[in-house]
């Protein structure tokens, strides 16, 4: 027998969602009925998740992708000489050359759908612990300093610059200090957390592993959110390979620093993404928000000097260590530098992960590498940074995705999920929902946060149903002002951005006669 | 999804001991408990406080702030249905009238009765390929009523 054909077949939760797992398995027996010996390998995804599952053979010519693939296809496929890169009505072509990959700059995720997410062989050969072993080499201050260069900001939404918080840290005084990784990816609209936890765990660990280094830290945890059960089985074993292989534990890579790493589980509570609320969950109790100051990087995780930054912050950072900061300072506009994995989602033909250098348009995005929307109808309102962004217009798409820029037009660039919605939307129901959202995922601790969100959902309601709109909307306005300036963190300070911006942008959805729908409340 | 065993206090005791060395061990062991038994019985409280040197209020504060913990057995099946902005944007609020008006299931209610109980959650992370819902720790995208109330049906 000749030797094994490799065909890869995502393991990516959104890959598994439409059919991965059966695909593999029909591949598996439909091999082994014709005699031909088949290596698979469960790759992360490459993104194109309209096209999923999407399978890929390795052939003389590099790799051909064939996609979306069903279990039944399976039979055809082999007939059609697939496992050769044969021609075949669902061949895509090679992966190298299909343009939605080619537009991208792939920096972070330039391994994930590429190679085994659990094989630390495969990490080693495309460039992988090349970022922690040049840490090893710098003192901490210049590992710092590196990050620093990069201009690296926050990527969990904030945007507050990872060099200056990881300094910060540096510079404590303390016996013992934390780092921790903020995974509660609980922003809808977004999963690059996921994949890239899914298809390159090591590089997490090993962004986290560089952070520890620099600051002196000895342990860290992974936050994940407990809806993430795929991940958290590849971070889990990723862990547990690293360790094996002496890059986490007593001495990380025989350099003596000692760094060990933990995956812990949220509850399904979507606050635990604000990063005090987090540190009082990884301590066991309610998450309830602390008050700044202290500062986490000076009092966080039981008290220690804690680096609390997103998943994308610390993956970021190995490919800064290894191409030098400049390098990832390169990419990008203005003060947001490097690179931005924009997630599109929601009511869009071709959504999935793009990896791009800031400044692109929403436009270009959205239109040309999107498609538009799934439903073929015209574009209405697209929401962008999560649950507490604004929602913009079809008109206000030639904003880039900068973080100033979105600033600009009352927007926020967030975690860089952009979700899409078609002119079926009823925006009035979306500012209802933003502070039903609000209402059922607050805290607590503060009363603007708390008592706000729920006599928002009853004005929103009112208005909906004609009663009293003028005073109503007035009422509106001022309390969206008093929890913007009163709450205590983002989520009653940011419910309002929604809210507000489908009452500037779509007004005449907030001024329809009341016999045209219900209130929700009514139905 | 497997049977769970009754409640039993040895066996809790047990996996409290397992995992008390940790540090801020109580969401683990809160984890750990469900995982085992399917809900967190309220008789652990007083055990979960005493050997992490808590107040059984403490205990019992952090199990009733987070939306994951029941205290009470749970349904055989559980669809949790994703009804976030991205999933908005693909039809599950239209998704959630037609269970109720064509299947009879009603989201979110536990009567009692059913074996299998439908629970909104808020993002599964599979936004490109909504509505989506996760049902004993399988993601399935691209779902309609037909297909929740079958996940539901089949299950039963």
């Amino acid at each position: 027998m000749s030797e094994a054909i490799r065909i890869y077949v995502p393991i990516d939760a959104a890959a598994l969602s439409v059919g991965a797992e059966a695909v593999a398995n029909a591949i598996a027996k439909e091999a082994q009925a014709r005699g031909i010996a088949v290596e698979l390998v469960r790759n992360g995804s490459r993104g194109m998740l309209w096209l999923e599952p999407m399978i890929e053979v390795e052939t003389p010519e590099g790799r051909i992708a064939y996609g979306p693939v069903a279990a039944k296809d399976i039979a055809a496929l082999f007939e059609a000489g697939f496992q050769n890169g044969g021609a075949h009505g669902l061949r895509l072509g090679r992966v190298d050359d299909l343009d939605w990959l080619k537009r991208q700059q792939r920096l972070t995720f330039e391994r994930v759908g590429v190679t085994d997410p659990l094989s630390l062989a495969d990490y080693r050969t495309y460039d992988g612990l090349k970022g922690v072993e040049k840490a090893l080499s710098l003192t901490g201050a210049e590992i710092v300093e590196e990050v620093k260069a990069s201009g690296l900001r926050g990527r969990g939404g904030a945007g507050f610059p990872t060099g200056i918080k990881w300094k910060t840290v540096h510079d404590a005084g303390a016996t013992q200090k934390y780092i921790v990784c903020n995974a509660d990816e609980g922003d809808s609209g977004t999963f690059a957390d996921r994949m890239l936890m899914e298809g390159d765990p090591f590089l997490l660990i090993e962004g986290m592993t560089i952070a520890a280094i620099a600051v002196g830290a000895t342990k860290g945890y992974i936050y994940l959110r407990s809806e993430y059960p795929h991940a958290h089985r590849a971070l889990q074993r990723a862990i547990l390979k690293a360790r094996n292989a002496g890059v986490l534990g007593q001495t990380v890579l025989g350099s003596g620093k000692a760094f060990e790493l933990e995956v812990r589980l949220g509850a399904g509570a979507y606050i635990c993404g604000e990063e005090t609320s987090l540190l009082e969950s990884l301590e066991g109790k309610r998450a309830i928000v602390r008050a700044k100051p202290p500062i986490p990087a000076l009092q966080g995780l039981f008290g220690k000097p804690t680096i609390v930054n997103n998943v994308l912050s610390f993956a970021a950072v190995p490919w800064i260590l290894t191409h030098g900061a400049k390098a990832y300072a390169d990419y990008g506009m203005g003060r947001s530098r490097g690179t931005l994995p924009v997630q599109l989602g929601g009511n869009i033909k071709r959504g999935g992960l793009i990896e791009l250098a800031f400044g692109i348009s929403l436009r270009e995005i959205i239109e040309d590498i999107g498609g538009g929307t799934l439903s073929g109808r015209p574009i209405r309102a697209v929401q962008v940074g999560g649950p507490l962004g604004a929602y913009l217009t079809a008109q206000q798409l030639d904003t880039p995705m900068d973080y100033e820029a979105l600033a600009g037009i009352k927007a926020m660039l967030g975690h860089g999920g952009i979700v899409v919605f078609d002119d079926s939307v009823d925006m009035a129901r979306q500012a209802r929902f933003a502070f039903e959202f609000c209402a059922k995922e607050s805290c607590g601790k503060c009363t603007p946060c708390r008592i706000g969100a729920t006599r928002g959902v009853e004005l929103v309601d009112r208005i909906i149903a004609g009663h009293e709109r003028p005073k109503n909307l007035a009422v509106l306005r001022d309390l969206n002002k008093l929890m913007t300036d009163a709450s205590l963190c983002a989520m009653g300070g940011l419910t309002p951005m929604p809210v507000m911006s489908a009452l500037n942008h779509f007004f005449e959805d907030f001024d329809r006669p009341p016999a045209e729908r219900l209130p929700l409340a009514a139905e | 999804m497997a049977a769970h065993p009754a409640w039993d206090e040895d066996g809790a005791r047990l996996i409290i001991a397992d995992l008390s060395h940790l540090e801020g061990a109580t969401l683990p062991i809160l984890h750990a408990l469900q995982e085992e038994f399917g809900y967190v019985d309220p008789q652990a409280v007083p055990l979960i406080a005493e050997v992490l040197n808590l107040s059984r209020a403490d205990v019992h504060g952090t199990i009733s702030f987070y939306h994951d913990f029941r205290t009470a057995p749970p349904p055989r099946h559980i669809v949790k249905l994703c009804r976030a902005e991205a999933c908005q944007a693909l039809g599950c609020e239209a998704l959630v009238e037609d269970l109720a008006r064509e299947h009879g299931i009603v989201v979110d209610s536990h009567d009692g009765n059913r074996d299998a109980v439908v629970e909104t959650v808020y993002c599964l992370g599979n936004c490109a390929l909504g509505p989506s819902a996760l049902v004993e720790g399988e993601l399935i995208g691209r779902v309609d009523a037909d297909r929740i109330a079958a996940l539901c049906g089949a299950r039963q």
